[in-house]
């Protein structure tokens, strides 16, 4: 287990530093120049010569990145170009909000998801069933922010129940994370209807009908939990989708998350800021993807970590 | 011997798949992957009809389309489904966009599907070095949050029809190779691949006679279902901004377009939205159905 641990660690961090190196490769040799950016339309060549010199953008690739990962191995992710602060400090500041959001959409997934895959199950072939797999289906293949706008239209401009966007109160986080959370409740209603029709159809199901018990009292103690658990283990090879939408989602609804500072900061070419954000995206991808396996033989113990 | 396909359905015989007779017919006796084949059916011809569909072209702005004031008018017996900020007919739009979408869908994803196909046949064949360096290589890009490079991506380069297509190929063909990687390194444990082997054939006929055509159902079923995926990425670039660009019309730019106005007029998201929603839903359960199909260790799981 620890020697597992150990090498998967090891692996995650070369993911890591392998996703650094792409990033900062494909946004050098990108066609925008961040000097520009920086000083503006007027400068003369002698100032964008002198900014390129001061922030070492005219040093050759290898050197501009062996520094960068210098520095990154140090837990320093650099300054932004733009707005003259820590990139760390930047991402921290805006991190609670993007985690909330997420945590918001966890939840609704999973309550959406598992409830609609739960009784398609036990309604398995009927019209009811028909219907909740096609409403899965609407969910994985409904855009995001067109999601995000009808639910914005509808509750907020029309039944005033939420606000129209913006960040502080739990009734800001609700149309957020059902954005958010509409698609990976697709995903889960399909899982969890076919992880629940496989435990049904198990001996032990069988016995337990067998010795007379009523149907609730099987579904609740005896298929629901064995069911529901490799769905949960789920929930870390998720975090990359969630990760995926939150640029969108935040930009829809004006939360002030990762999100959103990574968006302005690619209208700027803020390069600090975009790798960094890129990093602590993939590290929660990659920690996500860990977490699951480690969980799996919990959960099911014919699973060995190898 | 006697091949049951009739000629009602031509496409079944001149499908590349071994007749198995019938997959179209099987395919539309599921209403669902029906329903699926007509939508993709009615925005490919509305795709190729639209000059003659609409009387109006796609960047004329009508003198009649806005009201005194200037708004966009809501659905009415002229404009059927309204007017956009600049007093173009929506419906227009629409149908021209569904080119738009189509194009990237096939396009991107057949270059998708092709990188993916290459890297994990490649891998799944040759193991050794240049199996394992591909599949880290796909390991790492798995971890990449591949909707954040595309934005990278498509936002620095002022993207073209193409550019968007190619930034969308770039980031979705790691999927598909992980598949075919799997089924690759199975297929070639199996015994007729090792006696082929030891017969003396060279790889490229073990890979073209042998391998190939077992992963066509894959290839099949992932292309349909990338083609989703693809639709929903570049609708969601158009919508930032930075996909498909004005006048170009696309269904996600329609949306950027008029966005601001959108408490006013939510038509203008609201019809674009169900396009998109639709396209994208249609090969979700058309590629869910081949999958049922097709692939023999999923068939009956639900």
């Amino acid at each position: 287990m620890i020697a597992y641990l150990a090498r998967r660690i090891v692996q995650s961090i070369l993911i890591l530093i392998g996703i650094s190196a792409i990033t900062f490769a494909l946004l050098y040799l990108l066609p925008a120049d961040p000097v520009r950016q920086i000083a503006g339309r007027s400068a003369t060549p002698a100032t964008v010569e002198s900014i390129r010199r001061q922030l070492g953008l005219d040093q050759p690739f290898l050197v501009q990145y062996g520094r960068y990962l210098w520095n990154l191995l140090q837990g320093d992710l650099g300054r932004s170009y733009i707005q003259r602060s820590e990139v760390s400090q930047l991402i921290v500041a805006r991190l609670p909000a993007t985690l909330l959001l997420m945590i918001g959409a966890i939840v609704c997934e999973l309550l959406i998801g598992l409830t609609m895959g739960l009784v398609a199950a036990v309604r398995r072939g009927s019209r009811t069933d028909d219907s909740l797999m096609v409403a899965s289906f609407i969910g994985v293949s409904a855009p995001q922010f067109v999601v995000g706008l009808l639910l914005l239209y509808v509750f907020a401009v029309r039944l005033s129940w939420f606000p129209i966007g913006g960040y502080g109160t739990f009734s800001h986080l609700v149309l957020p994370s059902l954005t958010v959370g509409i698609m990976g409740a697709g995903w889960y209603a399909r899982m969890m209807r076919s992880s629940m029709i496989d435990v049904l159809y198990q001996d032990y199901i069988r016995t337990a009908r067998a010795k007379g018990l009523d149907r609730l009292t099987i579904l609740v103690r005896h298929a629901l939990p064995n069911a529901i658990l490799p769905i949960v283990a789920m929930v870390g090879i998720d975090i990359g989708i969630l990760m995926g939408g939150i640029v969108v989602v935040e930009s829809v609804f004006g939360w002030p998350g990762i999100g959103q500072l990574v968006w302005q900061a690619i209208q700027r070419v803020d390069i600090p800021i975009i790798m960094g954000v890129t990093l602590v995206s993939a590290f929660a991808i990659v920690l996500g993807n860990l977490l699951a396996d480690i969980v799996a033989p919990f959960i099911d113990p014919r699973i060995k970590l190898r | 011997m006697a091949n049951p396909v009739t000629p009602d359905f031509p496409a079944a015989s001149a499908s590349p798949v071994r007749p198995r007779p019938g997959i179209w017919r099987r395919l539309v006796r599921r209403p669902l992957a029906l329903i699926g084949l007509v939508i993709i059916a009615v925005t490919l011809l509305g795709a190729a009809f639209a000059p003659w569909l609409t009387a109006f072209g796609p960047d004329e702005q009508m003198f009649d389309g806005l009201t005194l004031s200037g708004e966009p008018l809501p659905p009415n017996t002229t404009f059927w489904l309204g007017t956009d900020l600049l007093g173009r007919d929506l419906l227009t739009r629409i149908l021209y966009g569904a080119r738009t979408s189509l194009f990237i869908g096939i396009i991107a994803n057949g270059t998708a599907l092709l990188i993916g196909t290459l890297v994990g046949v490649t891998a799944g064949y040759f193991r050794g070095w240049i199996g394992s360096a591909l599949m880290r290589f796909t390991d790492l890009m798995m971890a990449f949050p591949a909707l954040l490079l595309a934005i990278c991506l498509a936002a620095v380069f002022q993207p073209s029809l193409w550019i968007v297509a190619m930034v969308i190929a770039l980031v979705n063909w790691v999927q598909t190779a992980r598949v075919m990687f799997t089924q690759t390194s199975s297929l070639t444990e199996r015994e007729f691949i090792a006696a082929e082997k030891t017969l003396g054939a060279s790889s490229a006929r073990i890979l073209l006679r042998h391998v190939l055509p077992h992963l066509i159902p894959t290839i099949i079923v992932w292309g349909t279902l990338g083609i989703s995926t693809t639709v929903l990425l570049e609708a969601t670039l158009s919508y930032l901004g930075i996909g498909v660009q004005p006048p170009t019309p696309s269904w996600g730019n329609i949306i950027f377009e008029n966005q601001t106005y959108f408490q006013a007029a939510p038509w203008l998201v609201f019809f674009p939205g169900i396009a998109i929603l639709g396209l994208a839903l249609a090969f979700n359960l058309v590629g869910d159905a081949l999958r049922d199909i097709l692939d023999p260790t999923q068939r009956g799981r639900s």
